[in-house]
């Protein structure tokens, strides 16, 4: 349904509402037939399992993934939390509030995941508070309007489930497993996004002034949230090749770029909003939109640490977490007390 | 506790709130049809509300993740509370109000929550000092307002019941680690339940708009939760090696009819300020 006023619920508006979700989702256990052994479990697409032998490379590579998803999760709570006690609506406050909390849910699974592989949450957190594990650098960017929590999970989440998708199918069961979970979630968050910006661009001028000025800021960010290009010459470098034979990744950074701005844009056209670039359009030969290059310096710059939030976001998460120490500290000194307390009981009981 | 006795705050319609405040005696433009308890109702409501926006201010700046999530769960219950009632005191006030009416576009006298709900968030003890005092207040209410003469407010109450069993549950798990946990977190808890003392009397006064809904067998006269409240508090406490503190030199009053503290401005201020800057638009 085109061109009137409803949203269609039965139209997918994510790669998580498509055969791409079904097709990744679906998993044959074929592991009586494989055996144990890693190469031929990778060779012949089977999950390897937290019990299984792995390589060294195999298992840091997977920690620094899932843990940079983990952070990214929790940093991401932020930027939208910022407008929880300023949503415009009693109904926009419930469905934010839900939002931000799927999202604390998800990093709490994702460090379960990183979990498996013998690294503790803390410890992980350590790492970002000191920098030393990163972050999605979108949530370095400010959310400056009402608006910009439209755009985020329009764009943001849109971008996050395209890449998502294929890690549903990962060749490690627990992060694979997790992302299943996942994918449903951000589907919801996708769509209370783009149902903001409707409601948005069917309001008052400066109601649709609003929603435009945040797809300005939030489109090319996106477009970079799927990392530099690593096609042709670009594939060169980078850990893409590695992470494919291991059945990591399943598409290359610009494949799954290009996907979203094919699916993005027939949606914005719905919206109403225009996409700030000058060279998008339908290329019918290649069957795929044209679009103009990603501002990498930008890129490389904010994610070095030069953007407007960075410090903000880093320095937020340390203070939420240094305040909360002592409450921490009590919950296990009561836990400890607690066992010394049942442990004194059993042995009155037995020596009774 | 229930020493104090504030005016009713009869706010029957739009048009006769905009003559008159709340807590005005001569206020009483009743509009067709309206049904008396209103203001009440209003109180219930708007505590729930008011201790939503403020427990949804913990979000990413709880001590763990685990607790974000919990905080959020307990702010979504009350938020859904608000909403459950805001639209019905529409239809029985007369006014045909909708929940962003209330919530969004009503200026700090005609709120009538109690002072405890507005105030700032402190730390993580001074939280729980209040989820539990106010969670074990919830659990008799929706107890007592379970057998209401008004469906509605039955049905609300039944629903809310289950909720707040949780929250109390959940304020009374950290009540005893904390009292019971570290030196710090004791004496940082028994500080907590001495702050948020000045505070308890008033969710058990009487005004004009609670003794009207007793007698209408709708609502419950709040002095009669007084002691069930105590009592659910005292466990508690005792368990986590604390004192209940007694007397507080001071006591906050006048909630229930518009006259509120300083913090609950800027609580407004941040809620309200969106969607009254943009008057008739639809989000």
């Amino acid at each position: 349904m085109y061109g009137n006023d409803v949203i269609d619920p039965n139209e997918p508006l994510n790669a998580a509402e498509t055969d791409a979700y079904d097709a990744a989702t679906a998993h044959e256990d074929q592991r009586d037939a494989v055996g144990d052994d890693f190469e031929a479990l990778i060779a012949a697409d089977q999950r390897i399992e937290p019990r299984d032998a792995m390589p060294d490379t195999y298992r840091e590579t997977l920690i620094r993934q899932i843990a940079q998803h983990a952070h990214s999760e929790i940093i991401g709570m932020q930027p939208e939390g910022n407008w929880i006690t300023r949503a415009p609506s009693l109904r926009r406050k419930a469905i934010l509030i839900a939002k931000v909390q799927d999202e604390a849910g998800h990093g709490l699974y994702l460090y379960s995941a990183a979990e498996t592989l013998g690294i503790d949450r803390q410890e992980l957190l350590d790492r970002l508070h000191d920098g030393k594990q990163k972050y999605s650098s979108i949530f370095n960017y400010p959310t400056l309007t009402w608006a910009d929590c439209g755009a985020i999970g329009w764009l943001v989440d849109g971008a996050a489930i395209m890449n998502q998708v294929p890690l549903c199918r990962c060749s490690y069961g627990p992060y694979a497993r997790a992302m299943i979970r996942v994918c449903k979630e951000e589907s919801f968050h996708q769509r209370q996004g783009f149902e903001i910006l409707w409601n948005l661009m069917r309001g008052t001028e400066s109601q649709r002034a609003m929603a435009q000025d945040a797809a300005d800021r939030w489109w090319w960010p996106a477009l970079a949230m799927f990392g530099p290009p690593d096609t042709g010459e670009a594939a060169k470098g980078g850990h893409t090749a590695q992470s494919m034979a291991w059945g990591i990744k399943r598409f290359s950074n610009d494949d799954l770029r290009q996907k979203f701005v094919d699916m993005m844009v027939p949606q914005a056209e719905k919206l109403g909003i225009v996409l700030p670039d000058p060279d998008l359009r339908w290329n019918p030969e290649r069957g795929h939109y044209d679009f103009g290059e990603v501002d990498w310096d930008e890129f490389w710059r904010v994610l070095r640490g030069d953007g407007a939030c960075n410090a903000e976001r880093i320095a937020h998460r340390r203070r939420a977490h240094e305040e909360g120490a002592w409450v921490r500290e009590a919950a296990n000194a009561y836990a400890a007390k607690q066992a010394t307390r049942e442990q004194q009981q059993q042995q009155k009981e037995s020596a009774a | 506790m229930s020493d104090h006795v504030t005016s009713a705050a009869p706010s029957a319609s739009e048009s006769a709130e905009r003559e008159s405040l709340p807590g005005a005696a001569e206020n009483t433009g009743a509009a067709p049809g309206a049904k008396p308890y209103a203001t009440y109702l209003l109180g219930l409501a708007d505590d729930a509300m008011v201790y939503a926006q403020r427990l949804g201010e913990w979000m990413t700046n709880a001590p763990q993740i685990e607790e974000d999530m919990a905080l959020g769960n307990i702010a979504l219950d009350l938020l859904g509370q608000a909403r459950g009632l805001y639209p019905y005191i529409g239809s029985i006030d007369g006014t045909g109000r909708g929940e962003d009416d209330y919530a969004m576009l009503r200026d700090e006298r005609r709120w009538h929550n109690v002072h405890l709900v507005e105030q700032e968030r402190g730390d993580f003890a001074d939280e729980m000092a209040r989820l539990l005092w106010f969670s074990a207040y919830q659990v008799e209410l929706h107890t007592a307002l379970t057998a209401s003469a008004d469906d509605v407010v039955a049905g609300v109450a039944g629903k809310a019941l289950k909720e707040v069993r949780y929250h109390l549950d959940h304020a009374s798990l950290w009540v005893v680690r904390l009292g019971d946990g570290t030196e710090e977190s004791h004496r940082r808890m028994q500080a907590a339940l001495e702050h948020v003392l000045p505070h308890l009397a008033e969710l058990f006064d009487h005004d004009e708009a609670s003794v009207l809904a007793a007698d209408l067998e709708v609502g419950v006269l709040p002095s009669t939760l007084h002691d069930a409240v105590v009592a659910r508090v005292a466990r508690v406490v005792e368990q986590a090696t604390l004192t209940l503190p007694d007397g507080s030199r001071w006591r906050s009053r006048g909630g229930r009819a518009g006259i509120h503290s300083r913090p609950m401005g800027s609580l407004l201020a941040e809620m309200q300020h969106i969607a009254r800057s943009h008057p008739g638009a639809t989000w």
